[in-house]
């Protein structure tokens, strides 16, 4: 499997929560020669079991997120200029002046701003918010711009995927990277656990996706993966880089949704160690992932984080380092193949 | 059972990191209980068979978890940056102890240069390292208070008495329970200060016919304090709602007709922030009637919470009482 074509083919792929269409397509057809059974949910989450290589095997639910944040059209202007609602945390401060897509026919519009020439000072310091922007389609009345696009389309950051050398960057890495580690995992099993992999909708709203598909197969045991937050670059003070970029995949201890399994939190270090794969610990205490709500499923799941460090997530582009992307996929193909049942011993 | 209270304060178990907790529960009653068992998140269940028909399942729950710190960041010069496991107030923590799992001991103060009350990011933890590299303490490793279990006689002084003075109500009535119809499940739950997390989990696993946490709440009754109806040594709280659930009527009525029977002193408990257990039992699967048993406590999440003996051992007596006969929630 070319991971990297994988990447920038799911990256450039619309993908906003509650419209995860166009991602599991390519997934699915992605991971088809390697999977026994596949499957979609009610909720739409793409759903593959690969079997185990033994005999009474730990069941492992391994799962990423399809869905990116995004903007939702919510009706045209007189004028054809599109108003829209954010879908997921994306910051105000990022919207004006970018260029994105609408629908599923990819209409390129713009969220329109005032050039600099007219603005007053105080005007220029305002952050202005989706209640002040617009998307412009190059409409020019409400007719023309709903001929294009209907209530409820969602519109992505217009974002081409490049290959920077030992880096990439693309939109959507948050969870496009953690989609492509668990692509590349199922290629290159099977493994004496079986896997049940877990492609999943809605997280960015609220992690709703991953908790019924974890209901659904009643694992013995999860690991979700990310794309999480690296924040390396220079800081005032001697703080946290919540992860860095070319250190390895980072593990998490406890978010605000989880407190990772100390069994599974030390099991996956003392693969790392033991293969020699590089690896950090995420700074506890910031963000929240699906592993919060699968841990939570019927009688509880021991679950863990495994995140690729990205650079600018939940804007127009994120970037990440090749390195961390293959140490992460070594990681968890090296942790699949050890995992035993005596990792949960107590 | 100042002894048993004694040894669950003194005990090491920040919320997700309960294991020594749990071994000491589970060594004081594995032999009063006709089963035990650990589920998947960490909860520890054990269970009474019942003496006589007519009863339910009734599952009791108390946390094991206490609130802590864990470890983010360490600096060049070896201090460490932390965040809260559960419902850390930074005022509570200046000048103050934590010690982390391998006994180890730092002390928490602030940056000077920031004004007025501190956040956690404007705080840290010292213990005694030179450098990064001569520190000890690993991103990711949690701590708890450090503070010492004091017997003032009719009160006492602890850490953790949220909830570890649950634990020990609940201990005391696993080993004294004696002719009930009810199969009584005793849940010593897992992660309740982060998000009644352990309750969720072992709620669908217990499936109880009827639950009651066993939990502390805040008083009213130091100087100047907010308005809140409960007060230390007045007995046991039977909750009404607090912020998360509301009491069944029927399981609350129980608890006050038990009460009242046996002389035992009570008082209404209505909080207005919080949330126990309870709540979240309440709501799983298809739903459970589900009441809550406080102990008042002063100078919650501190390292020296206080709570009357008094109310303690009439806890006790009060979920014993409830549990002799059936229970018609008809
Ligand atoms: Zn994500
Ligand atoms: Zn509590």
């Amino acid at each position: 499997m070319d991971t990297w074509a994988l990447l920038k083919q799911l990256s450039e792929a619309p993908g906003v929560s509650g419209d995860e269409g166009a991602v599991r397509a390519i997934l699915k057809e992605a991971i088809a020669p390697y999977v026994d059974e596949i499957r979609v949910d009610a909720l739409g989450n793409l759903i593959a079991v690969q079997r185990a290589t033994v005999e009474d095997p730990l069941r492992v639910m391994v799962e990423a997120h399809m869905d990116e944040v995004g903007l939702m059209v919510i009706r045209a202007d007189k004028d054809g200029y599109l108003q829209f609602q954010k879908v997921g945390g994306i910051d105000d401060r990022i919207l004006p002046a970018k260029a994105v897509r609408v629908g599923k026919d990819a209409i390129p519009g713009v969220i329109g701003i005032k050039p600099i020439h007219l603005l007053g000072s105080a005007e220029r310091k305002k952050v202005l918010g989706v209640d002040d922007l617009r998307i412009d389609i190059g409409a020019s009345s409400r007719e023309e711009a709903e001929r294009l696009v209907k209530r409820g389309d969602r519109a992505v950051f217009d974002t081409t995927f490049a290959d920077l050398g030992p880096r990439v960057k693309g939109k959507a890495f948050d969870d496009r990277a953690g989609c492509t580690v668990l692509a590349a995992l199922l290629a290159a099993g099977p493994y004496p656990v079986e896997l049940h992999a877990v492609f999943a909708v809605q997280e960015e709203i609220g992690l709703r996706g991953a908790r019924v598909a974890a209901y659904g197969i009643d694992p013995d045991l999860a690991i979700a993966l990310e794309g999480t937050v690296a924040d390396d670059l220079l800081k005032e003070k001697d703080e946290s880089p919540t992860t860095e970029l070319g250190k390895g995949p980072a593990l998490t201890a406890m978010d605000r949704s989880v407190i990772v399994d100390p069994r599974l939190l030390r099991f996956l270090i003392q693969t790392a160690e033991q293969a020699g794969i590089p690896y950090q610990i995420k700074q506890p205490g910031v963000g929240g992932t699906d592993a919060g709500r699968i841990h939570l499923v019927r009688e509880g799941v021991p679950s863990a984080v495994v995140a690729v460090p990205c650079r600018y997530i939940h804007g127009p582009v994120s970037l990440l380092d090749k390195q961390d992307m293959d140490w992460t996929i070594q990681l968890m193909e090296a942790a699949l193949k050890r995992i035993s049942p005596d990792v949960l011993a107590r | 059972m100042k002894d048993l209270i004694q040894k669950l304060v003194e005990s090491w178990g920040p919320s997700g990191y309960e294991d020594r907790v749990r071994e000491l529960i589970r060594a004081e009653i594995a032999d009063v209980v006709d089963e035990w068992r650990v589920d998947a998140l960490g909860n520890l269940i054990a269970v009474r068979k019942p003496i006589r028909p007519g009863g339910m399942r009734v599952m009791l729950a108390a946390h094991m978890d206490e609130i802590g710190v864990m470890a983010t960041y360490v600096d060049e010069k070896g201090f460490i940056r932390f965040t809260n496991i559960g419902g850390v107030y930074p005022l509570n923590l200046r000048g103050g102890r934590v010690q982390f799992r391998d006994g180890r001991v730092g002390v928490i103060n602030r940056e000077e240069k920031a004004e007025g009350d501190p956040t956690l990011a404007q705080m840290f933890i010292d213990v005694g390292a030179a450098s990064r590299e001569d520190c000890p303490v690993r991103v990711g490793d949690p701590a708890v208070f450090l503070r010492d279990f004091v017997d003032l006689g009719p009160r006492l002084v602890a850490k953790a008495l949220d909830d570890r003075v649950g634990c020990a109500i609940l201990i005391e009535v696993m080993k004294q329970l004696q002719d009930t119809p009810h199969e009584v499940v005793g849940v010593f739950t897992v992660q309740e200060e982060v998000g009644l997390r352990g309750a969720t989990t072992s709620a669908f696993g217990v499936e109880p016919d009827l639950a009651l946490a066993i939990d502390v709440t805040a008083t009213g009754d130091t100087p100047e304090a907010r308005k809140r109806p409960m007060k230390l040594g007045a007995g046991p709280a039977i909750k009404v709602k607090d912020r998360g659930m509301l009491a069944h009527p029927k399981v609350k009525d129980r608890l006050i007709e038990t009460a009242e029977r046996l002389g035992i002193p009570y008082q209404l408990e209505v909080l207005e922030l919080g949330s126990t257990d309870a709540a979240s039992i309440q709501t799983s699967r298809a739903g459970v009637p589900t009441g809550c048993v406080s102990i008042p406590t002063r100078y919650l999440h501190s390292p020296s919470e206080m709570v009357d003996y008094e109310d303690v051992t009439n806890t006790v007596r009060l979920i014993l009482g409830f549990l002799r006969e059936p229970i018609d929630l008809g």
